[in-house]
């Protein structure tokens, strides 16, 4: 590099880029805050959408599936199962989802499997919530189409 | 070596690579389970492997960052260490943690493990890369401390030089940015938004301090260059690392809730992402052209123009091309993803570690200008097979995820093609990939054979000049 730009001016660069991006950060942080509540619709989630998350989590489900596009890529996107799967109706979605975890694993030869979680019939109505709940955060009409 | 407390880097490195080994045994079952789906059903379910395979990388990178700073802050400072004894005691620690965790992964099923664990108490598991138990977690937090206060004394009691600053910077940003595991609240949106303040901080933030400050650590000992010229070209690298990545992690907010601007904001920075990338490949190959004396050492000098190479093109151009929000659109949650990933934390973290270790281990072996020539020879024959194979392994996943695209994005919802459908006629191209696979461990066991590898060791070069 050119001798007129010296160590210092590189320092510079470093913590006043550094220091100044962090504090940008911080601040459409502190923004995206403020917006959040009408993306996410946060009044909805009742005891329910909460232990759904619980149950979620407790099972590691983010090891096959993607939530939102973010987890493994193994198994189908969850975000909008419930558009896929329940079109629109939330009873029937529960009931679908009932049936479903319980005749896991398939046992396909050769196909990939859904371990059996032996999940209880609350549980899994648990788990519908979270997932109609997450089906309606407003993420930027991610993704393209119904198929995830 | 200068300082005989130095030598406590190598258990991290043996055990990095032991853990390395590990991984790749996992990784090799998953590319497995992606052509035959029912591969080792039940008893080793697909998200179980996974886990094992991401949580052994993490913690081996971490084994590897410590022993790199271990090896240098030292020799950087002019000191020895501050205590040997806290750096052997936390590494008993951090490894008997690592180790449980994983055997608890494997051995009990992750439900049961939760609530072993308690993680009722404080839930922070069963999210992505984070599925480590709580105590697991705080445990981390206390080896960090530890550490980093271990580091952080022996710089200040010595020299104070840029790397040492830089590296530091990264390590405190490193145990700072993991405390936002410990944040999950029930809402989704939130905990995904902090969740990449741990994730994405890491390495597309604090790690790139630690991976420039151990490059230019080593470009120093086998260039001779200059220490204010290799400074100077450290604190841009960095900075700019810094200021495009920070805001750059907007492209990992465009899907996930945050609004509209967030497009804008990731889109144009996570562009310029690739800048301190393409600028660490130039600053490799000038320090390396501009050197002022030779070194036994070749193999470490390859590694380190290799790591620049590798993480440009991994994290650098494989990042640009999905990274702009209406191309993210359709890629975002690919096999896209995965090629992204793969010779991303290859080329810019394994590669930085393999580096240091390919320069301090002979060190530390009693051979300062490095394995004998034979051994370098297998080296650099292990260095190709891995580069390559890699770069094969994510052109097939590239090739998958543009196939995926075609077939599950881009069409209308009557047209588009389920997503077990596409993964079907993906499956020749996880074939394609799998083999590339088989290449890599080779290249990784030709690896550990170089260290067995005796012979003639060079002596030290001078140039002419």
């Amino acid at each position: 590099m050119a001798d007129q730009f010296n160590k210092g001016m590189a320092r510079n660069i470093y913590y006043g880029g550094g220091v100044f991006f962090f504090l940008l950060l911080v601040g459409l942080t502190f923004d995206t805050m403020r917006a959040l509540p009408d993306r996410d619709h946060r009044e909805n989630i009742t005891e329910e959408v909460a232990h759904g998350k619980e149950i979620w989590e407790k099972n590691n489900c983010i090891g096959c599936h993607t939530l939102m596009g973010e987890g493994a890529y193994f198994a189908p996107e969850l975000a909008n199962v419930y558009d896929r799967y329940g079109q629109g109706n939330e009873e029937a979605f529960h009931a679908f989802l009932q049936s479903w975890m319980a005749i896991q694993p398939l046992k396909t030869p050769g196909r990939r499997q859904m371990p059996q979680f032996n999940l209880t019939t609350e549980e899994v109505d648990s788990l519908a919530a979270f997932l109609i709940w997450t089906s309606r955060i407003n993420d930027n009409d991610w993704p393209p189409n119904i198929q995830g | 070596m200068k300082f005989s407390s130095q030598m406590v880097a190598k258990p991290y490195f043996i055990f990095a690579m032991i853990l390395f080994t590990g991984q790749l045994l996992f990784g090799a079952i998953l590319g497995l389970q992606y052509v035959i789906g029912d591969f080792m059903f039940p008893y080793l379910p697909f998200n179980v492997a996974r886990m094992v395979h991401t949580n052994l990388l993490l913690v081996w990178l971490l084994f590897g960052f410590m022993g790199a700073a271990y090896y240098l802050v030292p020799e950087e400072s002019d000191t020895e260490l501050h205590s040997p004894l806290l750096a052997k005691i936390l590494f008993w620690i951090f490894a008997a943690a690592g180790v449980a965790t994983i055997l608890g992964y494997l051995f009990v099923p992750y439900a049961r493990l939760t609530e072993l664990t308690f993680n009722e108490l404080w839930p922070t598991m069963g999210r992505e890369f984070l599925e480590q138990p709580t105590i697991t977690k705080l445990g981390i937090v206390v080896v960090a401390l530890g550490f980093v206060y271990n580091i952080g004394m022996t710089v200040l009691k010595g020299r104070k030089t840029v790397i040492n600053m830089v590296l530091m910077t990264g390590l405190i940003g490193l145990a700072v940015f993991f405390l936002f595991s410990f944040y999950n609240p029930s809402n989704l949106v939130l905990d995904k938004y902090f969740w990449w303040w741990t994730v994405h901080l890491w390495v597309e933030g604090v790690w790139e301090l630690i991976l420039g400050a151990i490059l230019a650590f080593t470009l120093i000992k086998v260039t001779g260059v200059d220490r204010e010229v290799i400074e100077k070209w450290l604190y841009v690298i960095i900075g700019m690392a810094l200021i495009s990545g920070l805001i750059g992690m907007g492209h990992h907010y465009f899907w996930i809730g945050p609004g509209v601007y967030w497009l804008w904001l990731g889109s144009i920075f996570s562009a310029i992402e690739p800048i301190p990338f393409f600028m660490m490949v130039v600053f490799a190959f000038k320090m390396v052209r501009e050197r002022r004396h030779g070194h036994g050492n070749e193999i470490a000098v390859t590694w380190a123009l290799g790591t620049a190479v590798m993480g440009f093109l991994g994290a650098g151009v494989w990042g640009f091309i999905h990274t702009l929000a209406p191309v993210n659109y359709f890629t975002h949650g690919t096999q896209l993803t995965a090629a992204h990933g793969h010779l991303s934390f290859f080329g810019a973290y394994v590669m930085i570690v393999l580096t240091i270790i390919s320069y301090a281990m002979p060190i530390m072996r009693g051979r300062p200008q490095g394995n004998s020539l034979k051994a370098q020879k297998v080296e650099r024959l292990a260095f190709w097979m891995m580069c390559l194979s890699m770069l094969g392994i994510t052109l097939a996943l590239t090739v998958a995820g543009a196939y995926q695209v075609a077939l599950q994005r881009l069409p209308e919802d009557a047209e588009a093609l389920s997503f077990m459908a596409t993964q079907d006629k993906m499956m020749p191209i996880y074939w394609v990939r799998m083999a590339f696979g088989v290449i890599f461990v080779s290249g990784v066991l030709t690896y550990f054979t170089s260290f067995f590898i005796g012979g003639k060791l060079p002596e030290a070069v001078k140039l002419e000049s």
